[in-house]
């Protein structure tokens, strides 16, 4: 039973997320005085890119043409160990937050190297401020990460946000100070704006989308379906671990209704505040992100340390 | 019996020296031949026709690397039986000193490594004629090689076996003597001679701390005896026994290569044969690593939390230091040799974390640490061993080291190329592979730092965390960058773009061989994490509490509630989603691909030389961390030539280590002048040589009465 709702929680979690892209976009829009697109665009773009015959370079290699399918399935695998309507998840056992940071490597790994596959300079462009970015974001988001499962003493996700749903609604410093540093890691993984504009396709702007420019149908496919993945998945963990209320604990239909309910008004309203900070900020320069990714790995820090200091106290 | 086995790994890496030593003498092997079979004149035939003038060398080369494979395997077998065993066999050699024979045991702390140099031995056996097939007899002789490799092996398994410090001394620096004729083994080349002679001062600097960290544990023990068993019962006062910790991390420290002792490393690993170099990163480092817990975790005994500090802030310089040091490396082994610098870095880290445990009576969490460390050690051997092998191979068929000299090498190299990702997904720590777990099992050793009363202390090693953290993203980061830029992408040289997979078989399985093991031990770490419990159990006193409280398949360092892991389940589900994704998508064969040109944004004519470099790749990486390395970035223009004419533009780029500057030149700048000084005593003037020999007695007749 467990394990059967756990496949499903996964489906549907694989499900929503393009549905959270084209939220994304609707809110940016009328926030930008546009016209926005169907909600369901995404959708429409993933269904389009699927029938078409995928193009590849001739210099490419296998690893090119394998890397989408690596890219989206420990995308998925990641998202598996989330707990995103119930909090007993069978899944969570198996890999625990650690691991949940290292499939997201693991595809990074897979998605860094496909971009240098090819041979063009936009590859290696891409590849190499990718695993900048991502070398400095990967500390801070443990960082933030440990002050949760230090305050719960576990990694496993499940039993950590039970841990936070029990305790009952304190203020923590060292919450508030993890909570800004996942945020601010969130912002620099999905490749959002200040850190990457998902909406660029300028050369020297451009990471993430630099990597993949070679991809087409499919493959492009899978690939934008697992950024948007990876979206939902920061904003399911950044909803569900400082805000846990609402999750089920039970697998009656009613809670898990009520908890399907409750996770799509949390990030609802975080990808309006999302929105509102990319209609607010312009991009950085390359050069700056370091400095925004250390200030996080500081909030991360501090957070580490208050709940040492203040909280754990014998 | 397991001794037995021991010893018999011991003898036929000595013998595998001694049969190299034959490769020049044909005839004296015929006529010792024929003395030996007078009797039996179809045996002497057999093996005249087997020893023919022409095929001699093949055959003694086989011979002396199938008792190299032999070694390997009874050292292994030995190793498993020393893990498995609950009791230390200890016995005595009728060898040594009169007054002091040697004494030998055998526990599962030396099973572990000699397990390790088992393996490690065993792939280089195998991949060795492969090696040495092409090497010119007459410049490079393989009889120099042979012995001192067999020395170089027997030296390292004896340093584990062990059981006094004269012969542990001795072992030591056989090993030690014997790695630095294998590093000079190309002298010809000038740099190669220097690396050596580098290589031979440090390594006798280190010894010497190592002897004076003896000694002053020895001079506690009960009548000054030398065995291990009287340094044991030595009882020292907390400064002696800092002092000789101190000494000991030194002369460890020197042999494992800890920042700022690391220097010879870079210089000695990459000019070594690629099979020496595979086992002095992977496993010489490790008896270094072998040393330091014999003698601080079994000879000293009380353990204070100080030196985990110590040990914790050093490692976690060389991790950090070690992999920002190796991403700027252009030659492959260079960027090899620091990235096990990296390695020993984390595995002194979780040791001093373990130290921490230990000292302040948390003996289960000790254990933890503890198992992290030595499990981590167990995974730097195999892909490090993988890692430099394949670089032999790379070599071999590109001819070059310098990573910007490859490209494209994925569709020359097929099996090669996949060997090497899983070495470098292994080191990069993903998820699936071994390099993860012993990383996992550190994380969850600093997560339970709660316990700890020290407040100081219970914020130090989240700091520590972090520094390990980032530690691994940066290596997923250099080898993402060295995979790329070998084998992915265009072929930057004509060598590059001729280059041709290997065809010897035995190259090629050596390195399958480590890949499975990264893997199994990736996917089954239980395996390797139950034997290592029982290391734990004899050397702390405690084993983990569950490793495997919710079965076999979950790994389960500490409790079921705090953490688990489960790789063949996530093998499973990752099986099945990339299946179920790759199905879906690739129903209609025909309609699967389509080739076509490169996107080239319009222009035309992409080349080589358009792509990303190494250099080019690392750039914002030497940007944000500028200031660990000395960067030396020259522009230069031609003059009167158009201002934006790309080939009238020449960069040249050079990134140095601070620590020859910062450290090393003042030592070296004030021997010479200490040397000057002493020099002006020496007049070469006879009288007044007679004169110090004259107050000399006078001065020593005024000591004695």
């Amino acid at each position: 039973m467990n394990v059967l709702f756990a496949i499903i929680q996964t489906l549907l979690f694989i499900a929503l997320a393009p549905l959270l892209a084209g939220w994304v976009k609707w809110c940016k829009c009328h926030l930008q005085n546009r016209r926005a697109p169907s909600l369901l665009q995404p959708y429409r773009d993933l269904i389009k890119l699927t029938h078409k015959q995928p193009v590849v370079s001739k210099d490419a290699s296998w690893l090119f043409i394998i890397a989408p399918y690596i890219i989206f399935s420990t995308t998925a695998l990641a998202v598996s160990v989330v707990p995103l309507l119930a909090v007993d998840l069978p899944t969570a056992s198996s890999a625990d937050v650690i691991v949940l940071v290292g499939f997201l490597a693991f595809a990074r790994f897979f998605l860094v190297l496909a971009g240098l596959d090819v041979g063009t300079a936009f590859g290696g462009m891409g590849s190499s401020r990718e695993m900048t970015i991502s070398a400095m974001a990967e500390p801070a988001m443990l960082m933030a990460v440990f002050t949760l499962t230090m305050t719960a003493s576990t990694t496993n996700l499940s039993f950590a946000i039970d841990h936070v749903l029990q305790e009952g609604l304190v203020l923590r410093p060292s919450f508030i100070f993890s909570l800004s540093a996942l945020m601010l890691v969130a912002v620099a993984e999905t490749g959002r704006i200040p850190v990457d504009n998902p909406a660029t396709h300028l050369e020297l702007t451009m990471i993430h989308e630099a990597m993949i420019l070679e991809y087409s149908g499919r493959h492009l496919a899978l690939i934008e379906w697992a950024s948007q993945l990876k979206l939902m998945l920061y904003g399911v963990l950044i909803a569900n671990i400082f805000f846990p209320w609402g999750i089920a604990e039970t697998f009656s239909l009613s809670v898990l209704g009520y908890g399907l309910l409750a996770i799509m008004g949390k990030l609802a309203l975080l990808v309006v505040v999302l929105a509102i900070s990319e209609t607010l900020l312009a991009k950085m320069r390359l050069f700056r992100v370091q400095e925004f990714l250390s200030f996080a790995y500081l909030l991360g820090l501090l957070g580490m340390l208050s709940h040492i200091i203040l909280e754990a106290a014998h | 019996m397991i001794l037995f086995l021991a010893y018999a790994a011991v003898l036929l890496s000595f013998l595998s020296g001694i049969l190299a030593l034959l490769m020049r003498q044909h005839c004296s092997v015929i006529k010792w031949v024929h003395y030996c079979c007078t009797k039996r004149p179809d045996w002497q035939q057999r093996l005249n026709n087997w020893l023919e003038q022409s095929v001699y060398p093949q055959r003694i080369q086989q011979l002396s690397f199938i008792c190299l494979g032999m070694a390997g395997v009874f050292a292994m077998i030995a190793g498993v039986g020393g893990l498995m065993s609950e009791q230390a066999m200890t016995a005595q050699l009728p060898l040594g000193l009169p007054w002091l024979p040697w004494h030998v045991r055998f526990d599962s702390l030396s099973g572990l490594f000699f397990l390790i140099i088992g393996i490690a031995i065993f792939a280089v056996s195998c991949y060795g004629p492969g090696y040495v097939k092409g090497n010119n007899e007459q410049e490079h002789p393989f009889a120099v090689l042979g012995l001192f490799s067999g020395l170089f092996i027997a030296g390292m398994l004896l340093v584990l076996l062990a059981d006094d410090a004269f012969f542990f001394m001795i072992s030591w620096e056989l090993m030690s003597v014997a790695s630095y004729f294998l590093v000079a083994f190309q002298h010809e080349n000038s740099a190669n001679r220097h690396a050596a002679f580098i290589y031979l001062i440090m390594a006798e600097g280190g010894a010497i701390a190592i002897i004076l960290a003896f000694g002053v544990l020895a001079s506690f023990s009960d009548g000054g005896a030398f065995t291990f068993d009287a340094l044991r019962n030595a009882s020292l006062s907390d400064t002696w026994a800092s002092v000789a910790f101190v000494l000991a991390l030194v002369g460890f420290g020197m042999k494992a290569g800890l920042v700022p002792l690391h220097v010879w490393l870079p210089e000695a690993h990459p000019v070594a044969p690629s099979h020496i170099s595979a086992l002095m990163s992977g496993v010489m480092l490790k008896v270094a690593v072998y040393g330091l817990i014999r003698f601080s975790f079994d000879l000293l005994g009380d353990i204070q939390w100080q030196w985990g500090v110590a040990l914790m802030i050093i490692g976690a310089i060389s991790a950090l230091g070690g992999i920002l040091y190796a991403m700027m490396q252009p030659n492959l082994k260079r960027l090899l040799a620091y990235s096990s610098v990296e390695n020993i870095g984390i595995i002194f880290m979780v040791l001093g974390l373990s130290m921490i445990f230990v000292a302040k009576g948390h003996p289960t969490l000790a254990a933890l640490g503890f198992v992290a460390a030595l499990f981590h050690a167990f995974n730097h051997a195999l892909f490090k061993n993988l890692l430099f092998l394949g670089a032999g191979i790379i070599q071999h068929q590109v001819h070059s080291l310098n990573i910007d000299d490859m490209g494209g090498l994925i569709k020359r190299m097929p099996h090669t190329s996949k060997l090497f990702l899983i070495a470098c997904m292994s080191i990069s720590s993903l998820p699936l592979f071994n390099g993860f777990v012993s990383e996992w099992l550190a994380f969850q050793a600093a997560l339970q730092v709660g316990v700890l009363d020290d407040a100081v202390l219970r914020s130090l090693v989240p700091v520590m965390a972090a520094a390990l953290a980032l530690t691994a993203a940066l290596a997923a980061a250099c080898f993402v960058k060295l995979f790329g830029m070998m084998f992915l992408g265009l072929p930057r040289t004509r060598h590059a773009a001729k280059a041709e997979e290997t065809q010897d078989k035995g190259m090629l399985f050596s390195l399958s061989l480590l890949a499975g093991l990264c893997f199994l031990f990736g996917i089954f770490p239980g395996l390797m994490i139950n034997l290592l419990d029982n290391v734990a159990l004899q050397l702390l006193g405690h084993s983990l509490p569950n490793a495997t409280a919710a079965g076999w398949l979950w790994l389960t360092p500490v409790s079921a509630e705090k953490a688990s892991y489960s790789a063949p389940i996530v093998l499973f589900l990752a099986a099945i989603a990339g299946g179920i994704s790759y199905r879906y998508l690739r129903r209609d064969p025909a309609m699967a691909l389509r080739e076509s040109e490169t996107w080239d944004c319009g222009f035309g004519g992409l080349t080589p030389r358009m792509q990303y470099t190494s250099s080019a790749f690392t750039m914002p990486f030497r940007r944000i961390f500028s200031k660990v390395w000395i960067i030396d970035e020259t522009i230069t223009k031609q003059p009167g030539t158009m201002p934006l004419q790309v080939t009238d533009i020449h960069y040249e780029l050079h990134v140095s280590d601070h620590s020859w500057p910062k450290l090393y030149q003042p030592i070296e700048k004030s021997v010479n002048r200490i040397a000057r000084l002493v020099s002006r005593m020496q007049t070469g003037n006879i009288r007044v040589y007679l004169s110090y020999s004259f107050f000399t007695l006078i001065f020593l007749l005024w000591v004695i009465s």
